[in-house]
């Protein structure tokens, strides 16, 4: 891990970044991507996240809605973090996210940028705003593999 | 005289409390108050003094924790002038509202019978209605709000119809804190035959209600929004309607007597609303905070908020990056967003300055099509805020950046 990762005023821009021009910001109308709408049971944010799963490897995450800044960074961070990787690597970066977020010790390499988000550990207020896309995504996963279970 | 720094003397959460390192603004008083000393003696005067159950025991301690149940009951009837059988305890303003729907309303509407309602209830005063829509066939329709999202009398002579059965609003909302011209509406109504229901969540703990004087059917409010311990309200209702109110909730208390056929004899009104082990500190912290409003003055209280009000809108209006909606508005309820910043964003931030805020929909999500707006952030304001907490929360809010946001992350 590169020292400037260690960097407050570096993980802020990251997530002003992110908030700012997220990436993956769209969906697509194309029914190779399922999709699963994530709205929070207590605050405002309410997206849509969309993944497209072929042969267990996330090809590609989008995500679009009404949602803070931290709900915006961490699902545009997550989307570029696991886009290409196998549902078992992003199962295993899901992981260790919702370890950094739970305040719980985590593997720094493998999250990358999302390690910027490590502050909301301390705000537990908004854990619900830094996971809603990752659960979102986890949510696509366990049905893409449930449906290729069953075929 | 009203004194400001004397009344925050009253008030432990008010004695030097700090949030995030600087010194606690609590502008969420809509959601619940700070109490003073006397409500918390009080609460604890039953348990450290007189514990025992209320209307059980022959014994001494028993009768001292009736004597102040009944007399609780004596303080809520003269501070919202009724009679003390028209004020039944409950655990708040949702229950309130419940028994008044489900007691009430569903044994006296029949299906096509519409219940007016406006889009800017709280969803304590929405979902009931929905609920006996659905059962009962009911129809749930919209008084609409004035341009800038107020009820009017004319707005509500406009929705007024002879289907209209039942009519339930906010004296006071809890989104834009406007005054609902209640007496008015409740004359109105009374000239088609409905009844009126009032949600006084907002507006019992700051202005003066007089029930006779407003002629209202139903008031429904909450302790803990007036200084009084959580889990504790008022049900108001005219004595000859709750006569015909069935209790919600049945058990030890609110019968007089029943057999194993199945036939029940309730108490008289109000006990029958009072079924089960009452929530004795609550009933009993109530009055100490009622008291202690009647002594403060409500008269008092409101011309307090409405000053600061008038000075925080003058405040906030000199800032170039906030929306304020309603500037205009009656009560100590200042409802606004910082440009371009989501509302929990900006929130975050005011309490990394020690000010306390609500963000979001505050409850009241079919408002937020007439807002044009999900979220907002809600000021509201209680006689023991001063003017130092409304420098507070313009300075926060003057430097609520996107950078600043992020930054309490870190």
């Amino acid at each position: 891990m590169s020292d400037l990762m260690k960097d407050p005023m570096v993980l802020r821009q990251i997530i002003m970044d992110h908030y700012e021009y997220p990436r993956h910001h769209k969906l697509l109308n194309d029914p190779a991507y399922r999709m699963t709408h994530m709205a929070s049971e207590s605050c405002i944010d309410d997206i849509h996240v969309q993944a497209k799963i072929n042969n267990g490897i996330i090809e590609d995450v989008n995500f679009d809605g009404k949602a803070c800044t931290i709900s915006t960074a961490s699902t545009s961070i997550m989307a570029d973090l696991v886009k290409g990787k196998s549902i078992e690597e992003a199962r295993k970066i899901i992981n260790e996210y919702y370890a950094m977020i739970n305040g719980e010790a985590y593997d720094e390499e493998m999250l990358e940028e999302a390690i910027a988000l490590q502050g909301v550990s301390k705000q537990a207020n908004r854990i619900k705003c830094a996971t809603i896309g990752w659960h979102g995504l986890e949510q696509l996963i366990n049905e893409s593999e449930a449906e290729d279970g069953r075929k | 005289m009203f004194n400001v720094a004397e009344i925050r003397k009253d008030f432990p959460m008010l004695n030097g409390k700090t949030m995030s390192g600087h010194p606690l603004s609590y502008l969420d008083n809509g959601a619940t108050t700070l109490k003073p000393q006397c409500v918390i003696d009080a609460v604890n005067y039953f348990y450290e003094e007189i514990t025992a159950n209320a209307h059980r025991g022959d014994y001494e301690l028993s009768m001292k924790v009736d004597k102040l149940y009944e007399q609780t009951r004596d303080v809520v009837a003269k501070f919202i002038n009724c009679d003390r059988r028209e004020v039944a305890f409950t655990s708040g303003t949702t229950f309130g509202i419940n028994q008044v729907a489900y007691g009430y309303v569903r044994t006296h509407l029949k299906k096509g019978d519409v219940i007016l309602i406006t889009d800017a209830e709280h969803a304590s005063n929405v979902l009931p209605w929905f609920r006996l829509a659905e059962e009962i066939g009911v129809v749930i329709e919209y008084i609409p709000l004035s341009e800038n999202g107020r009820l009017t009398v004319e707005n509500f002579r406009s929705a007024m119809h002879e289907k209209v059965k039942f009519v339930a609003f906010a004296a006071v909302g809890n989104v834009l804190g406007y005054k609902a011209p209640v007496k008015e509406i409740c004359a109105i109504a009374h000239e088609y035959g409905a009844k009126v229901m009032i949600d006084g969540a907002q507006s019992v703990p700051h202005n003066v209600t007089d029930v006779k004087d407003l002629d209202c059917d139903f008031l429904t409010f909450s302790a803990h929004k007036m200084c009084g311990p959580s889990g504790m309200g008022v049900m108001y209702g005219k004595y000859e309607l709750l006569q015909e109110t069935e209790p919600l909730l049945l058990g030890g208390g609110a019968n007089a007597r029943f057999n194993s056929c199945g036939e029940v004899i309730l108490k008289e009104v109000p006990y029958k609303f009072e079924a089960g082990t009452q929530n004795i500190e609550g009933i009993i912290g109530m009055k100490a905070a009622i008291e202690y409003l009647m002594k403060v003055g409500m008269e008092n209280i409101a011309a307090h908020e409405k000053e600061l009000r008038t000075y925080l809108v003058n405040e906030l209006s000199k800032l170039d990056n906030v929306i304020l909606y309603n500037p205009d508005g009656d009560t100590g309820i200042v409802t606004f967003n910082v440009k371009d910043i989501f509302s929990q964003d900006a929130a975050g931030y005011l309490s990394s300055q020690g000010v306390a805020v609500r963000s979001g929909n505050h409850c009241a999500k079919i408002l937020v099509e007439f807002l044009g707006t999900d979220d907002t952030i809600r000021c509201s304001m209680y006689f023991y805020n001063t003017k130092e907490d409304v420098d507070a929360l313009v300075e926060a809010v003057r430097t609520c950046t996107i950078e600043n946001c992020i930054g309490i992350f870190f």
